[in-house]
């Protein structure tokens, strides 16, 4: 124990590159803004809003998936996550920030003067027979008020775990402390899972995302944006620990552990797509106008392409090149595969979002913007959680050695 | 499939079986099989046994039921019998899905069950010979095969060295055959010493 390398030293490089990526977020976002932002026509300036709406919420929602991740693990008393487990915990640290932004967004998109996205906060839609009966859950201040409760709720149980989790780095524990020290744990993860219950699995999504098909709804929505920010939150954490591993931290940490995470990311990728096509099929068996009215522009329209693409993505590449053994516990492959993971889960916010919230005020009809600017914002978000995980790294030991699961951990074997 | 002798070496604890596992192959001498109450992590990587292939028959399998679902739904709702269903067009994919995945299931669940079965040479009335009652209650069986060059005494001083609390030799039929434990056992191989209660 005593020749482990605990202490992460964030290396310049990474600083840099974190910073740069984080530039290009910038440059993308005032260039967005200068392009559509100032416009005066609610639907150009829609563009440069659901830019930012859909990458601040996807970026929000994967790093609290790595809260999730912490909270399962402990409600689940698994041992084999504790060698990496600082690794979520540091990117989790991440929710309190991006939290802000998307908070400040979505506030300043429901009671900004703007509705070409939220068309249901505008005034018009109170006499609008399809939102109308809606009103007592869609309505400005339910909105803001979960709102903001959710972001304040992710973020301080998270700092509440990641916390628990530091606090014992100094004081090794007699086995009585162990076991009032786990079922301390379990309590705090059961009392996440109940809010992340509440928030992820059911309201959050409906209200930041599925509120821009006003109209349009799905209970099946909820899950599957779940399942999307699940398996990229995976893709993420596996990530840190890959790049950990080849600076040399982590000796605990095995192959056997990353072949445990490359199930996860396989697993949740069928899961995904599970919900995925329980959600299409049922529209599409149904036929019922309301309802197809969703997918009109995603499989018949403009988006038909990147339909198909987030299928290719997030279903087929992993069924395929995840299933092996020999390709989960390779670190080329699993690489490789957790970032296109991420960009097609991205992709499939895009979606999401998009189709309904922008708009060509000429021809009144959805379209596919140019994604460069996207993707910009999409890497200053990258670089952001890059940066506050590295510093959130190197503030602790990168092994939680007093936590009385870690041997299980280090004797891990699938 | 023949009679062959084997070295029989029963451990009471898998903390001494992994090195003798360990000592037995880098001595040189052929481990037949190792017989344990319940599935002993790593003791494959130990015995220096190949991965499975089961996973990739059940792929094979797997897409055999996708392949079948798909071919066979399309000729029905297309070719064969054509029906209108709520004004889908006849080639529906996104219905067939759920039944081409049911069938892809299906094929490779029951595929590699009958295959395992059959790797294992498991099937009913199918009996086989035991080194020892007790590896399916709480001893660790070692069967070493011997040829006509290995000392079988030698081998077995080796075996209590390393921590076996009983060694026999004896002969074993290795392949199986169909018929009744209690009436046939006699017929192959030599007879063995009852097993003794230690």
């Amino acid at each position: 124990m005593t020749t482990l390398k605990e202490q992460f030293v964030v290396p310049k490089r990474y600083n840099t590159f974190s910073l740069v990526l984080m530039a290009i977020g910038v440059l993308s976002l005032i260039i967005l803004f200068i392009t559509h932002g100032t416009s005066s026509d609610e639907h150009v300036a829609a563009r440069f809003w659901a830019s930012i709406l859909q990458n601040s919420v996807f970026f929000l929602m994967v790093t609290n998936g790595c809260i999730f991740f912490i909270a399962a693990t402990t409600l689940a008393w698994g041992g084999w996550q504790m060698s990496f487990r600082r690794v979520p915990e540091a990117i989790a640290a991440c929710v309190p920030f991006l939290g802000g932004i998307a908070g400040i967004v979505l506030l300043a998109l429901v009671f900004g003067g703007n509705h070409a996205i939220y068309h249901w906060a505008s005034p018009e839609a109170a006499h609008d027979p399809g939102i109308e009966h809606k009103a007592g859950f869609l309505n400005k201040t339910f909105f803001a008020v979960w709102t903001i409760i959710t972001i304040v709720g992710w973020s301080w149980l998270g700092k509440k775990l990641r916390t628990l989790s530091t606090e014992i780095d100094n004081k090794p524990l007699s086995v009585e402390e162990g076991k009032r020290y786990i079922w301390n744990n379990t309590v705090w993860a059961a009392v996440y899972a109940v809010l992340f219950a509440l928030t992820v699995l059911s309201s959050i999504p409906w209200f930041w995302l599925m509120s821009i098909d006003a109209h349009w709804y799905s209970t099946m929505y909820s899950w599957y944006t779940f399942a999307s920010s699940w398996v990229s939150a995976l893709s993420l954490i596996t990530l840190f620990v890959v790049y950990l591993k080849n600076n040399g931290y982590l000796e605990l940490t095995t192959k056997e552990h990353l072949h445990d995470l490359g199930k996860f990311i396989f697993a949740f990728s069928i899961f995904w797509t599970y919900l995925w096509f329980s959600q299409f099929m049922l529209i599409w068996y149904a036929n019922i106008p309301e309802e197809t009215i969703y997918f009109k522009p995603r499989l018949q329209g403009p988006y038909r392409a990147i339909f198909f693409l987030n299928l290719i993505i997030n279903f087929l590449a992993p069924l395929l090149l995840l299933m092996k053994r020999s390709s989960k516990r390779n670190y080329g492959t699993i690489t490789m595969m957790a970032v296109l993971v991420i960009f097609g889960h991205w992709l499939d916010f895009y979606q999401m979002v998009m189709p309904t919230a922008v708009m060509n005020p000429e021809t009144k009809q959805t379209y596919v913007p140019n994604m460069l600017p996207d993707i910009g914002i999409g890497l200053g978000f990258v670089g952001l959680i890059m940066f506050v995980t590295g510093r959130a790294l190197a503030k602790n030991s990168l092994v939680a050695k007093n936590h009385p699961f870690l041997k299980e951990s280090i004797i891990h074997h699938t | 499939m023949a009679v062959k002798k084997f070295v029989v070496a029963c451990f009471d604890d898998e903390k001494t079986l992994f090195p003798a596992v360990k000592n037995v192959r880098k001595t040189g001498y052929k481990i037949h099989d190792v017989y344990t109450p319940m599935p002993i992590h790593g003791l494959d990587a130990a015995m220096g046994l190949r991965d499975t292939s089961l996973h990739t028959a059940g792929f094979i399998y797997g897409i055999t039921g996708t392949t079948t679902a798909f071919s066979f739904i399309t000729w029905a709702l297309t070719y064969d019998w054509p029906l209108n269903i709520g004004g889908k067009p006849y080639f529906s994919l996104p219905a067939w899905i759920p039944i081409m995945f049911e069938l892809t299931v299906l094929f490779s669940a029951v595929g590699m069950v009958l295959t395992f079965c059959y790797l294992c040479q498991l099937a009913p009335f199918v009996k086989k010979d035991h080194f020892h009652l007790r590896a399916t209650d709480d001893l660790f069986v070692m069967a070493v095969e011997c040829t006509e060059k290995t000392n079988d005494s030698e081998v077995s001083d080796f075996l209590r060295n390393l921590g076996a609390i009983e060694v026999s030799t004896q002969y074993k039929e290795t392949g199986w055959w169909i018929g009744r434990y209690d009436k046939d056992t006699e017929i192959f191989g030599k007879p063995v010493e009852p097993v003794v209660q230690s």
